[in-house]
């Protein structure tokens, strides 16, 4: 990235393309570019409005339900310096000079351009009315613009939003998302006037409503009345009513931002966008194009679509490269509405304007649901509206245009309703688009599985692009890329390991219907023919005997790990409730329930970590690790830790870790709820459960979110209204920032929830699979986990809270068992030939005032190696 | 190093073992070398012992209940750790898993499975005796 060094950037002997407005569209036309070694001969200048380059402004709600801002970039890290293009952020530009092809800058800088491109996108509309400049007035465009709305609304109650269209909509679902009483006006009959129709719009308006916003319909915002201090304190209808609110965000649509252009003489359109042709060129000067939301196309339309953007972006890269391009002439304006728990879709034609068309319409007014397709007299698809299930809509939508291969009565009965044929992917022909944000068709995806050898849906996202702008046709390609894989005769073995040719979630399967609760026999039964009579491995091993823990109590098993053959499945963490360090020592860390000791205990833990000799460290889960014991001294330092009150922490195991919280509301002055007693409610509800992979969470006090909850397998944030839980965070090597699963639960609610989103996760995950790879990897993602956990889809919820349940019921501390069981110590020595020998291999050296461990012992040459054949049995040679 | 409470440790229990199991013997440099009662050893998992030199075997008995017997020591790491991995059979061959970086050592001939260049000391096992 270049800084603005000199005020005038001199002309280079290349030539100089500018670009003003590093947008979606913006950062697609660079791309484009730099696919066709545009950027290696010219050079690219970009001047960029926002304080951030070009971020995905589609998802931009999603910030609300956890995205970060650097998640929703769109430019990867180091793809300015990969092609040498200069970005100048916060700098946007003042004037145009066409004369002498120069553009200025707000900071001062000029730069002469050959070529200029506009792509400065549009601004949101604020209808002229009295009062709309009042402090708690917004509109909803930029990341500035959310992070201004979610800081005023820690303060008010009551939210509304004038406009119901695709954006007010998004508006309103993120204020109920912030906790607001919310309203939507909406000057037009029925929501989103422009892409649904009357039937569509009641059935819309209902489900709107479900989620607890007001609807107001035929009626428009006439005054923004405010208090003394300026502030909204409400809005007056065009009817005549009132209506008391807090904030207003309009979202009355938006206008092309075309005034630089205007300003220095280019044509603009009566209603405003920058005239353009086929090639996206200006006609009135050939040095300058615009593209993208800001420009008026030749078929005489403004798109307000990130798709035909990226067409346009495609096409005047193509035509500044001087390669043949089709051009850019229209464009689909299909959406699918992508707020919290709605589903409404359009695409095509969905007013049927086209001569002769016709309806097909499926309406259910008590399940809110509507579906209407448009057909011609032949019996071609031209378009439809789908509310309240639109999942047909990633295969309707490149359907458009072709006779479908079953009749349009079956195409909008619910599944179940007399719908004979489930319509796959494989009825489309390999012209059809799946994915319309990036244009890409089924005969590209199926390319990239043939002749690229990408065998999964994320090398095909990577290698297409398909599927990574709004994702609404993610399900759609990963049939498709199935399908294509299966065609192809790759044989994908989702086995576990060469033992089982079954997934972790087959064998949970397994074990939990057949109630086979034993290692042997399920390898005799299940395994893979050439395994049967092995020993099994080290992988399917600790697998199986996490899935028996965890259903334990369900098929007859002992809770207990470490009983018979179980203890033989255990890895070694696993096998001696302590973490094997790299010099053969464990480490040791006893439970801390949300991070909460009294002195006394931490007293205890000091004496114990000073009687033995033990290093300590605070975790980063807020409790103790004392590392440095040697086995036979694991029983000695958990005798001193059980008498005095303390648990296994299961630090060891693939279970449940920590629950960390903030100090909340009983010490902060901004704590809204009581985090600390509610991580310590969790922590000891989920201690010991055995899992695929290990479980952190966290629990913060308020939206300022100190416990880091979101970077949690599940984190729990307090609202002033209750809880909201997010899932499948992550820290580590992969950070993941969780998404919201539900929102303002009531404490009841909230563990329901819990319990069921965790068996769901331990019942369906790989192993070794944390819940946000699990997240991102299961078919319908967090959707399809909140329709599971949330709407009972699959009548699960019942069976999954008894398995919880039944956990909770037979906990046990391990190590308070195993103290009580002289047979269960035994395993406790370093040598099974002299029990009272410590390990001499397991020394230390201080550091720090405390040890750590002497690795100088270790490193000595290997022992020789001796194989059997040279060392001959001696009979009758017994040291005995 | 002190311990208040009556718990019972490692080391009694250890020595609690029936006496009427067969012995399993390690065959070490000065010859045989009683280690354990086979009731000890449980498929699947090993044991340490330690020789008369210093150096350390891992002991182990697969589901057929045969023992085989392989040096402690983990020679990616220098840790004695090898009998505290969990075993298996790889092609009929079988193993065992470091603890720490999972390498596999075949228990009939000490060679890494994952580095042929690799191999621990092995050692000779029998059974004597028992009721
Ligand atoms: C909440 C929301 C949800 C949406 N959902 C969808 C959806 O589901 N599907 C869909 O297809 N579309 C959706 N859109 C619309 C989509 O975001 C736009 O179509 C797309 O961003 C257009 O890209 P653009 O580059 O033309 O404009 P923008 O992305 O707006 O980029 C224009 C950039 O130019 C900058 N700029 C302006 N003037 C200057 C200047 N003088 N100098 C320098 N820089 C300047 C601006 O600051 C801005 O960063 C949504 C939009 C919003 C706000």
């Amino acid at each position: 990235m270049a800084a603005a060094a000199s005020p005038t950037s001199a002309r280079t002997d290349r030539p100089t393309i500018v670009l003003i407005g590093h947008g979606m569209v913006g950062q697609r036309f660079l791309e484009a570019l730099a696919e066709r070694g545009v950027t290696e001969t010219s050079r690219v200048v970009v001047l960029c409005e926002e304080p951030r380059p070009a971020y995905d402004r589609v998802q931009l709600t999603s910030y609300f339900s956890g995205r970060s801002a650097e998640e929703l970039s769109l430019v990867e890290r180091d793809f300015m310096d990969r092609h040498g293009i200069e970005l100048h952020l916060g700098d946007p530009a003042e004037t145009i000079d066409r004369a002498a092809r120069t553009v200025t800058a707000r900071s001062g800088l000029t730069v002469g351009y050959d070529t200029l491109v506009l792509a400065t996108g549009s601004y949101p509309f604020v209808p002229p009315v009295p009062g709309k400049d009042s402090t708690g007035c917004f509109v909803y465009r930029t990341i500035e613009d959310l992070l201004a709305i979610e800081e005023y609304a820690k303060n008010v109650t009551t939210g509304a939003v004038v406009g119901g269209g695709l954006l007010g909509l998004e508006a309103a679902g993120a204020l109920t998302g912030l906790g607001l009483r919310t309203h939507v006006v909406e000057f037009a009959p029925r929501l989103m006037p422009v892409q649904v129709d009357d039937g569509g719009g009641a059935a819309l308006r209902r489900t709107i409503e479900d989620m607890g916003v007001t609807v107001h319909t035929g009626v428009g915002g006439k005054e923004i009345t405010a208090g003394e201090d300026g502030a909204v304190t409400g809005m007056e209808l065009s009817d005549g009513s009132r209506l008391d609110t807090d904030m207003v965000i309009f979202s009355a649509g938006v206008r092309p931002r075309d005034q630089l252009a205007r300003d220095c003489g280019l044509e603009v359109g009566e209603r405003g966008g920058i005239v353009v042709d086929a090639t996206c060129r200006t006609p009135g000067d050939t040095a300058v194009y615009a593209i993208g939301e800001c420009a008026l196309a030749c078929d005489g339309r403004v798109y307000g679509l990130v798709a035909p953007g990226y067409e346009m972006a495609d096409t005047a890269a193509a035509a500044i490269a001087e390669q043949d391009t089709d051009g850019f002439t229209g464009a689909d304006t299909s959406t699918k509405l992508k707020l919290l728990g709605v589903d409404v879709a359009s695409f095509g034609d969905a007013h049927g304007a086209s001569e002769g068309a016709l309806d097909v319409v499926y309406c259910d007014s008590r399940a809110g649901v509507y579906k209407k397709l448009v057909v011609g007299a032949d019996g071609t698809l031209l378009g439809g509206v789908l509310v309240g299930d639109a999942e047909a809509y990633g295969m309707l939508r490149p359907l458009t245009g072709s006779v479908p291969p079953v009749s349009p009565e079956q195409l909008v009965l619910p599944a179940g309703a007399g719908a004979p044929v489930a319509l796959g992917p494989s009825a489309l022909p390999d012209d059809a688009v799946i994915c319309n944000c990036h244009n890409v068709t089924k005969g590209t995806i199926r390319g990239a599985v043939t002749e690229h050898s990408c065998t999964t849906v994320p090398e095909v996202k990577k290698c297409t692009k398909a599927g990574t702008g709004c994702g609404s046709c993610v399900k759609a390609l990963t049939s498709l890329v199935n399908d294509e894989l299966e065609a192809s005769g790759v044989i994908v073995d989702k086995g576990l390991c060469g033992c089982f040719p079954h997934t972790r979630a087959e064998l949970y399967e397994v074990v939990r219907t057949l109630r086979l609760a034993s290692y042997e026999e399920l390898l005799a039964s299940h395994g893979r023919p050439e395994a049967r009579d092995g020993d099994g491995c080290e992988i399917c091993k600790p697998a199986v005997g996490s899935i028996i823990a965890s259903l334990a109590p369900s098929v007859g098993a002992d809770g207990y790990i470490l009983d018979g053959e179980q203890a033989a499945l255990q890895d070694t963490n696993d096998h001696f409730l302590a973490n094997l360090q790299r010099n053969g020592s464990y480490s040791v860390v006893p439970r801390i329930p949300g991070g909460e000791i009294t002195p006394e205990k931490l007293i205890v833990i000091g004496e114990v970590a000073r009687d033995f000799g033990l290093y300590t460290k605070i975790t980063g889960g807020q409790r103790i690790d004392l590392f440095g014991a040697r086995v036979d001294q694991l029983p000695l330092i958990w005798s001193r830790l059980v008498d005095a009150g303390f648990e296994s922490g299961h630090a060891y195991g693939k279970a449940l870790r920590t629950v960390k919280s903030c100090v909340g509301q009983t010490w902060c002055r901004y704590g809204v709820q009581d985090s600390v007693r509610m991580a310590i409610q969790l922590e000891l509800r989920y201690r010991g459960l055995r899992s695929p992979h290990k479980l952190k969470s966290a629990v913060s006090g308020c939206a300022r979110e100190c416990a880091e909850a979101r970077g949690k397998d599940f984190g729990v944030i307090a609202t002033s209204n209750g809880w909201n839980l997010y899932v499948g965070g992550n820290g580590g090597a992969d950070p993941r920032h969780a998404d919201l699963l539900a929102q303002d639960l009531s404490h009841a609610e909230l563990i329901r929830l819990i319990d069921r989103f965790l068996m769901f996760y331990i019942r369906t995950a790989d192993r070794l699979e944390r819940t946000s790879a699990w997240l991102e990897r299961i078919d319908g993602g967090l959707d399809h986990v909140r329709d599971v956990v949330v709407h009972d889809s699959l009548g699960l919820c019942d069976e999954l809270e008894a398995l919880m349940a039944a956990h909770v019921h037979h906990y046990r501390d391990e190590w308070a068992e195993t103290l009580n069981d002289p047979e269960r110590l035994a395993r406790f020595v370093s040598f099974v030939n002299a029990p009272e020998a410590p390990d001499p291999s397991v020394r230390f050296t201080p550091e720090r005032d405390q040890i750590k461990p002497d690795l100088t012992l270790l490193a000595g040459p290997t022992l020789p190696v001796r194989t059997l054949e040279s060392v001959r049995p001696l009979e009758g040679t017994s040291a005995r | 190093m002190t311990t208040a409470t009556a718990t019972p440790t490692a080391t009694e229990a250890a020595t609690t073992a029936a006496a009427d199991s067969p012995t399993v013997e390690i065959l070490g440099p000065d010859g045989w070398l009683p280690v354990c009662t086979l009731d000890r050893l449980s498929p699947g998992r090993g044991v340490a012992a330690l020789l008369p030199d210093g150096t350390q075997a891992a002991l182990f008995t697969d589901r057929a209940g045969r023992a085989y017997a392989i040096g402690n020591r983990d020679p990616f790491t220098g840790a004695q750790v090898l009998s505290r991995g969990l075993t298996g059979t790889a092609t009929g061959r079988p193993y065992v898993a470091s603890p720490l970086l999972k390498q596999r050592f075949d228990l009939a001939n000490g060679e890494c499975l994952d580095d042929p260049s690799v191999s621990v000391p092995t050692y000779s096992v029998r059974t004597r005796g028992g009721a």
